[in-house]
């Protein structure tokens, strides 16, 4: 370890669930609308009205709370949070507190490059609650008025939080990173952080080994990180901060109340935003209007039964299975599930996963990039692309004319047959390339001595002007034969 | 269980009341006339008996994934005491 302490990281995530309406009324929780035309009494905290838990905001959060190996209650309930803030309408957020539908899971992260080793980060648990509203301020002067959207207000969260078991930036960011497409490939969340639908805080402190002992520093919450590369950076930035903090002042965990710090991307700083309430201030009690929520172990095992592969799993079958390497595998799977059901179409036709693999890391993703459009939308389908694997690993298309035959499938969207017959590609047989070959040497003498001589490389314009009288020759194998017949004195 | 003066204090101002002193030592005397009457429960054996997280015994009301019409903008911000033509207007919050 370089530096002379350990960092310490927990992450909170709160994500948009994938639900039509919002958690306790009939609004719709799109994103994107004008402001406040998404409200109702509800969602509003007008006297008189009563919420009612969405079923499916319900069914989202307990399939990401098995996917992410969470011990689940047979009782869970919500409870009121009170706290003061325009944007809160009720004056207090239904979310849970004692009793949470979720605890004591894990996700396993690991890094391709190996800078840090696979490891196991906990979940402490997972809970559904209702987000607040949005509050526009005035940024210029902080004078005006702040203006209040409620659109958002009331649309279902779930807050994962992880277990402070993250030990450097890389980790968090890995963290995230395979959260998010677990969370895509169950489908319970779109996961855009523009749009909000995935949120994160961070808290950080640090450990050190001093000459009086074993050592931490306040934690602190960031928050307001708008991108990944942004909590790591927040991070990295928040741990020379502190150690530097603590050499000046020497303060101690405990000395000071816990302080929550705002991420500026603009000049790459932490800020002191306030000082967080005491826990127990937010005087959680069970919201009498909502009744607890029971489910029983088979019903788990139902959902757990359903998930279908999941990220880790599929990397596993790929290496394990299929013989892809650990980093193909990883590349490939966090793609997102749209690449991978292409992959695996591709793969599963034409039996070869290595072949399907290469093709869609490298050709395919550049094509789908270049052309920025949705992989079911893409020139070349799965099938297609099945086809063409199947029509090299057949010996029907030379393996370095594939690319042409690609590029008229891509442009021209023609099927595999059409693209080879238009080329004119066929295949040449030995006896007739042998023939090319002796005719060749017979006309560049300069050449054969060349390579009697010892310079091999001499052979490179015999193939290239052996692809000029039949496009179809193989230039690997031309090499081949020119050398054997030089070697042999022909 | 009796009720100090600080601790009114603090209530107050997690509720954001603003007391006056009169007010405040009224308060505490109410208050702690009715914790200490609360307290008479603690008598009772309660010793083996499950919590009570909900007062009904109700469990799974669900909704259908459903949308429902909004109230127009109009209306939503109707009783606002701050509003423009988009949204509720309050005081300043930046840097609360």
């Amino acid at each position: 370890m370089s530096t002379p302490y350990t960092t310490i990281i927990g992450l909170e995530v709160h994500v948009q669930l994938a639900t039509q309406s919002k958690l306790f009324c009939g609004c719709p929780a799109q994103f994107g609308a004008e402001p406040n035309t998404q409200t109702c009494p509800v969602c509003m905290g007008l006297p008189g009205s009563l919420p009612v838990m969405n079923r499916a905001a319900y069914e989202l959060s307990l399939k990401t709370a098995v996917a992410l190996h969470c011990e689940i209650p047979t009782f869970t309930k919500w409870d009121r949070k009170q706290y003061f803030y325009p944007d809160l309408p009720k004056g207090y957020q239904i979310s849970q507190f004692d009793l949470p539908m979720s605890a004591n899971g894990y996700m396993k992260i690991s890094d391709d490059k190996g800078r840090f080793e696979p490891k196991k980060v906990g979940i402490t648990r997972a809970h559904l609650e209702e987000d607040a509203g949005k509050s526009i301020h005035d940024e210029v002067t902080g004078k005006a008025d702040s203006e209040i959207d409620l659109n958002r207000t009331g649309t279902p969260l779930l807050e994962i939080v992880s277990e402070p078991d993250m030990r450097s930036s890389a980790e968090a960011r890995a963290y995230l990173q395979e959260l998010k497409l677990l969370l895509t490939y169950i489908g319970v969340s779109d996961c855009n952080m523009q749009e909000g639908s995935l949120r994160v805080d961070a808290n950080v402190n640090l450990h050190l080994e001093t000459p009086v002992g074993h050592v931490a520093t306040p934690i602190v919450e960031i928050k307001n990180m708008n991108s990944f590369r942004a909590v790591q950076q927040a991070l990295d930035y928040e741990a020379k901060r502190q150690y530097r903090v603590w050499q000046e002042t020497g303060q101690k965990l405990g000395d000071s109340p816990k302080q929550t710090r705002g991420w500026d991307d603009a000049t790459g700083k932490t800020m002191a935003q306030r000082s967080k309430e005491e826990s127990s201030d937010y005087r959680y009690f069970p919201d009498p209007d909502l009744v607890p929520v029971r489910t029983t172990a088979e019903r788990v095992e139902e959902v757990r039964a359903a998930l279908g592969e999941l990220p880790a799993d599929l990397r596993t079958r790929l290496t394990a299975t299929h013989g892809l390497s650990a980093y193909d595998a990883d590349v490939l799977v966090n793609q997102g599930p749209d690449i991978v059901k292409y992959f695996l179409l591709a793969a599963e036709t034409s039996g070869d996963y290595k072949g399907a693999c290469n093709w869609v890391t490298q050709d395919i993703l550049r094509s789908v990039k270049e052309q920025d459009v949705a992989i079911d939308q893409f020139a070349v389908s799965a099938l297609q692309l099945a086809a063409l694997i199947t029509a090299i690993n057949d010996g029907q298309l030379p393996k370095p004319r594939a690319k042409e035959v690609f590029e008229l499938m891509l442009v021209d969207r023609m099927d595999v047959a059409a693209a080879i017959n238009t080329l004119g590609i066929e295949q040449v047989d030995e006896s007739a390339l042998v023939t090319l070959c002796q005719d060749l040497l017979r006309a560049n003498p300069k050449i054969v001595a060349d390579v009697q001589n010892g310079k091999h490389q001499a052979i490179g314009p015999l193939v290239g002007q052996a692809k000029k009288k039949n496009p179809n020759a193989d230039p690997g194998r031309v090499r081949e034969i020119c050398l054997e017949l030089v070697a042999r004195g022909e | 269980m009796a009720i100090t003066r600080a601790d009114v204090e603090k209530v107050a101002l997690l509720a954001r009341l603003q007391l006056t002193d009169g007010e405040l030592k009224m308060m505490t005397t109410d208050l702690s006339q009715i914790v200490t009457y609360v307290d008479l429960l603690a008598e009772v054996d309660t010793e083996g008996v499950e919590p009570m997280a909900h007062a009904v015994e109700v469990s799974n009301v669900f909704a259908e994934d459903e949308v429902r019409p909004s109230l127009p903008r109009e209306q939503a911000l109707a009783n606002a005491p701050g509003r423009n033509e988009r949204g509720y207007l309050v005081p300043p919050v930046l840097g609360g």
